[in-house]
């Protein structure tokens, strides 16, 4: 067990740091000098000069790469160039936000897509599950944005119950914002338990076909028991490895629905930045999601031993 | 009273009729054999009776347990005899467990559910369960998983299960045809023990009349879906009054003619193996001393002459596929020299290796995973050609593909279907059509019929005979199962452990085996004519 753990853990801080430099590269080449950015277009050669040799820009290559790298580690991310505040005041707002909505978002999808998956599997071919997965299916084909929409009309503007966009902050109590959270998880949460019923029975039907679960019927055990108990968890591998994808995505992929409801996340962070050519916040955002993304591969991997024993191989 | 009462019982899936009118009866205590060739309907008897049948499928008739009607019992009914007054042993022990549960657990499970004990409790029982199925506890905690096991060690798990609440009704259906004939030997003997420990009553199911025999107080026979004869062992087996009876009889003992003996000493060698080892990196067990490799083929010498027949025979794990593998130049030894027509093949480039390969050609054990489904015949037989020097030209590769399917007893019609269309039978038949197409001086054949029913396995075996005689091919066969030694081999090599321990004509070592390894496979191996004679003084 704790050497496949080792192994994994060495191979994500690997991957990490080999991510790092493919992003500072990227960076390296892209067109632009945000000295020259910073200082506008009238200011003179040796001003830009000046304040490239205070950014430290005009240092070695390496030098500058550990550099950055040394300041990621220690949350110090270098300061906008739009806004002249420290990049990691900035991103601190916005994970606040999106952080609690990926989160909300992927345990939604999760509570409706594996009784969904089970229902459906256990009744493989009948009416039940032709209508489920007819459901799933209408799930997976329509755009987040439209539910997003159709569920602001029916909850904002018929019933009032929430509000129809924007982010009080969690200054304002948690339960106020909670319910400007609560739409927009369901947007994001409805096409993903779509997507994740659909594996998640397909993975349980293949499962129902083995020969221990014959095992288990001949024990005397009733087919729901069977079905919760020996099927379920070894219908978990395919599930978890489409969670880690849909949180990634959740956490990154959210700039349209955060549009929809004015919620003052990463996406849109990042998608300013692009359009104000703010390069260093794009950086560090793309570094952080980065990293996010191969921790959750790491929580993936860990979460595959729990659930099977041949993975931890022979104590 | 009977146990079990099967009366007229007839199933149908769909619309394709399955069983009809079986009859059936087992009292307390005894031992029922259950035999027939596959797709005779064998297990769907077993099946009904668990009422686990699958969908679509409809019973008819009267099958009544312990006073209870089966087929009428509400699924309720039917949940508290499973495991509990029924219990069932499966065929497949490799994947009959759940990979993700402790054996404790598994064993626990159905304790828990049917006596409502407390956890402790139905561990205390699972773990004398265990024990009496040989899996002591201070080697096999209850905290072992299935992979961590072997499969004859998981099929006594399945047993422990299926036995765990003392059943009136044990139903076994093939338990041992996965596993090798020691293996096979001591899962009978518990089966044997626990019956008459609990006075229950044993439905044996197999493909294999031997064993049936060694253990059945009554036989029924099973061919397509209806009983041809039912009665006690001793008398069904010696009178074979039905001619369904005397050709599995007949089939079951089959050894095939071969006029032309082959003469050691005859010609200079074909294949010649010397000290060949193959070992593989063990597992470290601590930081400083270096981890131990695994042998699992160690210094290991034998010869194939010209038109010989030699079988190579051992448990389960005792290396023989792994040699196999290494002769048929497919892996590395890690010491030693394989030479075949006095050529070295071992350590050459892939290149140098084709006049070899062509020569040298294999068929394997199982006649469905061996092909690709999506090509033709015609293409997959010609499948070796492509190590001729000259290519052929399709009209003449359509000619030695229906030569070669001549020769092995198939119409030059079969050419242009695909895999699926054919039996398990045809099938194999196909895979010797495929080895013999170069027209190769050795065929290695691993396990080539195990997987076959035994009228069909006494088929091939009669086919390769005949292409020995015809062609003069040299075959290893790799088996072990000691009858197919005794049909085909001019010579056996018992293999143990990585090493060969005893090596001679046929009937010499499979009638006085000298080494213990061969002394252990003899006394396992079911026989036919030993277990009838038996079964004859028992049932007078």
């Amino acid at each position: 067990m704790t050497a496949y753990l080792l192994k994994r853990l060495i191979i994500a801080a690997l991957t990490l740091v080999l991510a790092s430099m493919v992003v500072f590269a990227v960076m390296e080449i892209l067109p632009g000098d945000p000295a020259r950015l910073m200082l506008g277009m009238n200011a003179s050669a040796e001003q830009v000069e000046v304040l490239r040799d205070q950014m430290g820009l005009n240092a070695p290559l390496v030098l500058r790469y550990l550099r950055w790298a040394g300041g990621l580690l220690s949350l110090d991310f270098g300061r906008s160039y739009t806004y002249s505040v420290p990049v990691i005041d900035l991103v601190r707002e916005r994970v606040v936000v999106s952080l609690p909505l990926a989160l909300i978002a992927l345990a939604l999808s999760t509570i409706i897509a594996i009784p969904v998956g089970v229902f459906s599997a256990s009744r493989q071919g009948r009416a039940g599950d032709t209508l489920t997965m007819g459901a799933a299916q209408l799930g997976v084909a329509v755009p987040n944005f439209w539910f997003a929409l159709m569920l602001i009309y029916l909850f904002a503007v018929w019933l009032h119950l929430v509000p129809a966009g924007g982010f009080p902050g969690w200054g304002a109590g948690i339960w106020i914002a909670l319910k400007s959270l609560i739409l927009p998880a369901i947007a994001l949460a409805l096409p993903q338990a779509a997507i994740l019923g659909r594996v998640a029975r397909s993975a349980l039907i293949e499962v129902l076909n083995e020969d221990y679960i014959r095992t288990a019927r001949a024990k005397g055990l009733p087919y729901r028991a069977v079905l919760w108990r020996h099927a379920l968890r070894n219908a978990m591998i395919p599930v978890l490895t489409i969670l880690g994808l849909q949180f990634a995505f959740l956490l990154a992929g959210t700039i349209i629905i955060e549009n929809v409801f004015y919620l003052p996340g990463l996406g849109r962070l990042i998608f300013q930045a692009i359009t104000q050519r703010d390069l260093i916040v794009v950086e560090s955002i793309v570094m952080l999601l980065v990293a996010a993304v191969i921790l959750i591969n790491l929580v993936v991997d860990f979460s595959y031993a729990i659930v099977d024993p041949r993975l931890r191989g022979r104590q | 009273m009977s146990l079990l009462e099967i009366e007229n019982l007839s199933l149908a899936i769909g619309a394709t009729p399955i069983l009809k009118g079986v009859e059936l009866t087992i009292a307390p205590g005894e031992v029922v054999g259950l035999v027939g060739e596959s797709g005779s309907g064998k297990s769907m008897t077993a099946l009904t009776i668990m009422r686990l049948l699958p969908h679509l499928a409809r019973a008819d008739g009267r099958v009544a347990f312990d006073g209870i009607d089966i087929l009428a019992a509400t699924e309720d009914q039917m949940c508290a005899l499973r495991g509990d007054d029924i219990g069932m042993v499966f065929q497949e022990p490799m994947t009959a467990l759940n990979p993700v549960k402790t054996i404790g657990e598994q064993v626990a499970e159905g304790i828990r559910w049917h006596t409502k004990a407390g956890r402790a409790e139905a561990e205390d029982r699972a773990r004398k369960i265990l024990d009496r199925v040989g899996l002591p506890e201070a080697k096999f905690p209850l905290s072992r998983y299935p992979h961590e096991l072997s499969g004859g060690q998981r099929q006594r798990v399945i047993i422990a299960i299926a036995c765990a609440l003392k059943p009136k009704l044990l139903i076994a259906d093939e338990p041992t045809t996965a596993l090798d004939v020691v293996l096979q030997a001591q899962i009978l003997d518990l089966l044997r023990d626990l019956v008459s420990e609990n006075r229950m009553g044993l439905l044996l199911i197999s493909h294999d009349l031997a064993v049936v025999t060694e253990m059945a107080d009554r036989l029924t026979i099973l061919r397509r879906g209806e009983v041809t004869e039912a009665g006690d062992t001793a008398r069904t087996l010696s009178e074979q009054q039905h001619p369904y009876t005397r050709e599995l009889a007949l089939a079951s003992m089959h050894v095939p003619a071969r006029p032309k003996p082959h003469l050691a000493g005859s010609a200079k060698p074909l294949l010649e193996v010397e000290n060949v080892g193959r070992a593989y990196p063990g597992r470290r067990t601590s930081l400083f001393r270096p981890a131990q490799p695994i042998r699992a083929v160690d210094d290991v010498s034998l010869t194939i002459e010209p038109a010989q027949s030699v079988a190579l025979v051992g448990r389960s794990g005792c290396g023989k596929s792994t040699l196999a593998r290494m002769i048929l130049a497919l892996d590395k030894p890690t010491a030693g020299t394989i030479r075949f027509r006095g050529e070295a093949i071992t350590g050459r480039p892939e290149a140098a290796l084709r006049p070899a390969r062509r020569d040298m050609q294999v068929v394997f054990q199982d006649p469905y995973g061996s092909f690709d489904p999506r090509q033709k015949v015609e293409k997959l037989v010609a499948e070796p050609l492509h190590l001729l020097e000259k290519q052929p030209a399709k009209p003449e590769r359509r000619e030695m593909v229906a030569h070669a399917l001549h020769e092995v007893g198939l119409g030059p019609r079969d050419m242009d279907k695909y895999p699926h269309e054919f039996s398990g039978g045809q099938r194999q038949r196909l895979s010797i059509a495929r080895a013999i197409i170069t027209r190769p001086k050795l065929v290695v054949a691993d396990e080539p019929v195990s997987a076959l029913d035994v009228s069909i396995r006494a088929q091939i075996l009669d086919l390769f005979a005949e292409l020995n005689q015809k062609l003069g091919i040299a075959y290893l066969f790799i088996t072990h199962d000691l009858t197919v030694a005794r049909a085909m081999a001019d010579e056996v090599l018992v293999m143990h452990e990585g090493r060969i321990v005893e090596r001679g004509r046929a009937a010499d070592v499979l009638d006085h085996p000298r080494s213990e390894a061969a002394q252990a496979l003899v006394a396992a191996a079911p026989d036919l004519h030993r277990a009838i004679a038996r079964k004859m003084q028992e049932q007078g």
